[in-house]
């Protein structure tokens, strides 16, 4: 896939049909609702959008997406499949990949071992031929291992290969994450707040890496973002939610102008 | 210097004991960083459950099937109901779950069958025997051989391929091992089939030298300082900790224990494993401990 797209000079961007169809999800904590109703679509190749303040539902959305967490009500359409909730494990089988607004990367693991992890569900061989057949069990190990390095190289961590994670700076450290989730050439990347805690400067490039991965691979990309200036330049398509509520839905500019998100995010104008 | 050598052998051997405790500890800390208190736990009820099943006339391959078949079970229900409604939370907090983990088999086993010490007579020859003129207890050879076909067999199914790797990634962070589609629920039952079978080989292994009784579950006492030389973190560090317990616990009593009065043996583990952790707190083979303040 990586060399399909290196290949072919930049692959026009066509936005597609529905990828996932998330319609009327409702999600609570005991008391606590996270969710209400909640029905947004994403489409194949686009740049797709959640903003919200503080505690509008935006990561719990992306929880529900990839089985984290599994809500009351509503249905989850991806590829075709309606289901009530996703599993994590079906979820990553199925081409969603994630990263998480804390980094959830396994610390005392070399980027290269953390990228491989990326990787695992590509790994053909169960674990019995794994432990069993030495050869071929190498063999697909030197071969996910190219992939992985073609990854390092598109996110241009290549000195850092060996470094335990855990000793990286945190801006390397969400582009390390970003490389895992890559590696597992997901067909829906979720993308949990991807530029918070950076300076500009790493913002610019963490903006420039999801422009590309998008272009060249034609990953479909939601993200969550606070950082209204950078979703409104790269996003396709913008959904905001407050108070988990839905209250806009529709491309940059108009979401941008739209008076109930400028209420929900300076309060109301008297 | 023939007498060194057999002190030294003598010590490697019972070193190989050590080592199979410790083993089960490593299995369930690599793929969950949870140091397993209810291992010790784990030996007795295996053991129990062997003796217990001899004793009510099965034959002993019948016996061992049905332990293993039981550590299987074990393993299920443990995942379902201790670790599963744990997913994601502190290892602290999984660490207080092994804790009633080991009182709970405790409990059972003895329940079970009975706190009596069962005698366990399976027919291994005991006896010194003469290799190239130093004595060797027999049945400490045959341990050692059954230790170390065990020791190989895990290594070779824990290979640093991919289940190696997805048991560290889910010893690291259990959500993000989620996200990238490592099954979770498969792994841990593996572990602690493993584990449970570690157990039982090893509670077959002390049961036939002391009986099967409730100190038993105590011998896991002697596997932390094992832990400690050999790294937490690594089948051959156990391993190698437990020989050099074994060897150095047995060395210095009979030739530094004249000085001091004896009775290094059952410290002398401690001290070694106090020093290491002052000067490599990861141990011989662990894996550096990372922590950004």
């Amino acid at each position: 896939m990586v060399d399909a797209a290196l290949d072919h000079a930049a692959p026009p961007r066509r936005i597609g049909q529905v990828l996932l169809k998330v319609d009327n999800i409702t999600l609570s904590f005991g008391g606590v609702r996270a969710l209400s109703g909640v029905s947004l679509e994403i489409r194949e190749h686009e740049i797709f959008a959640i903003i919200g303040p503080n505690g509008a539902g935006k990561s719990s959305m992306l929880n529900v997406i990839n089985g984290f967490y599994h809500p009351q009500q509503g249905t989850i359409t991806y590829k075709g499949v309606t289901r009530g909730d996703m599993r994590p494990y079906d979820a990553a089988r199925q081409g969603i990949a994630r990263t998480f607004q804390n980094i959830a990367l396994f610390k005392g693991m070399s980027t290269l071992d953390n990228i491989m992890t990326g990787r695992l569900l590509k790994m053909r061989s169960d674990l019995l031929t794994q432990a069993l057949y030495w050869g071929p069990a190498e063999r697909q190990e030197i071969e996910h291992r190219r992939a992985v390095e073609r990854i390092i190289d598109f996110l241009q961590i290549e000195a850092i290969r060996k470094v335990p994670v855990g000793k990286l700076p945190y801006g390397l450290q969400k582009r390390v994450e970003l490389a895992r989730a890559l590696a597992a050439e997901p067909d829906l990347l979720l993308l949990d707040e991807p530029m918070a805690g950076m300076n500009i400067e790493e913002k610019q490039d963490m903006c420039r890496f999801v422009l590309d991965v998008n272009d060249e691979f034609g990953t479909t990309i939601a993200l969550i973002e606070h950082d209204m200036g950078v979703v409104m330049d790269i996003s396709d398509r913008v959904v905001v939610l407050d108070y988990g509520r839905k209250i806009a839905d529709g491309t940059p500019d108009r979401v941008r102008n739209d008076p109930k998100v400028i209420e929900a995010y300076l309060g109301l104008a008297h | 210097m023939e007498f060194f050598f057999e002190v030294l052998i003598g010590g490697l051997l019972s070193g190989v004991m050590y080592s199979l405790v410790a083993l089960g500890f490593v299995l369930i800390f690599k793929a969950s960083g949870v140091f397993n208190f209810a291992q010790g736990a784990m030996v007795l009820f295996a053991a129990l459950t062997f003796v217990g099943l001899l004793e009510h006339g099965f034959a002993i391959w019948a016996a061992a099937i049905a332990t293993i078949v039981t550590m299987v079970v074990l393993a299920i229900v443990v995942e379902r109901l201790v670790l599963r409604p744990l997913v994601n939370q502190e290892q602290i907090i999984m660490f207080m779950a092994t804790i009633g983990i080991a009182y709970f088999l405790n409990g059972i086993g003895q329940a079970m069958w009975g706190a009596d010490v069962h005698p366990l007579m399976l027919g291994i020859p005991q006896g010194p025997v003469d290799v190239l003129g130093i004595q060797i207890d027999k049945f400490d050879l045959i341990a050692a051989a059954v230790a170390g076909s065990l020791v190989a067999g895990l290594a070779f199914f824990f290979q640093k391929t991919r289940i190696g790797r997805a048991l560290r990634a889910v010893a690291d962070d259990h959500q993000a091992a989620m996200s990238v589609g490592i099954p979770l629920k498969q792994i841990w039952v593996i572990v602690w089939t493993a584990a449970g079978i570690v157990a039982f080989v090893a509670g077959i292994m002390w049961g036939s030298n002391l009986g099967v009784q409730f100190s038993v579950a105590l011998v896991a006492l002697k596997a932390l300082p094992v832990l400690i030389l050999g790294g937490f973190t690594s089948i051959p560090g156990a391993i190698v900790g437990g020989l050099l317990v074994g060897a150095g616990e047995k060395l210095s009593e009979v030739f530094l224990g004249p000085f001091v009065g004896g009775g290094i043996e059952t410290w002398f583990a401690y001290m070694l494993a106090m020093l290491f952790l002052m000067v490599r707190p990861q141990g011989l083979f662990g894996e550096r401990i990372i922590e950004r303040v």
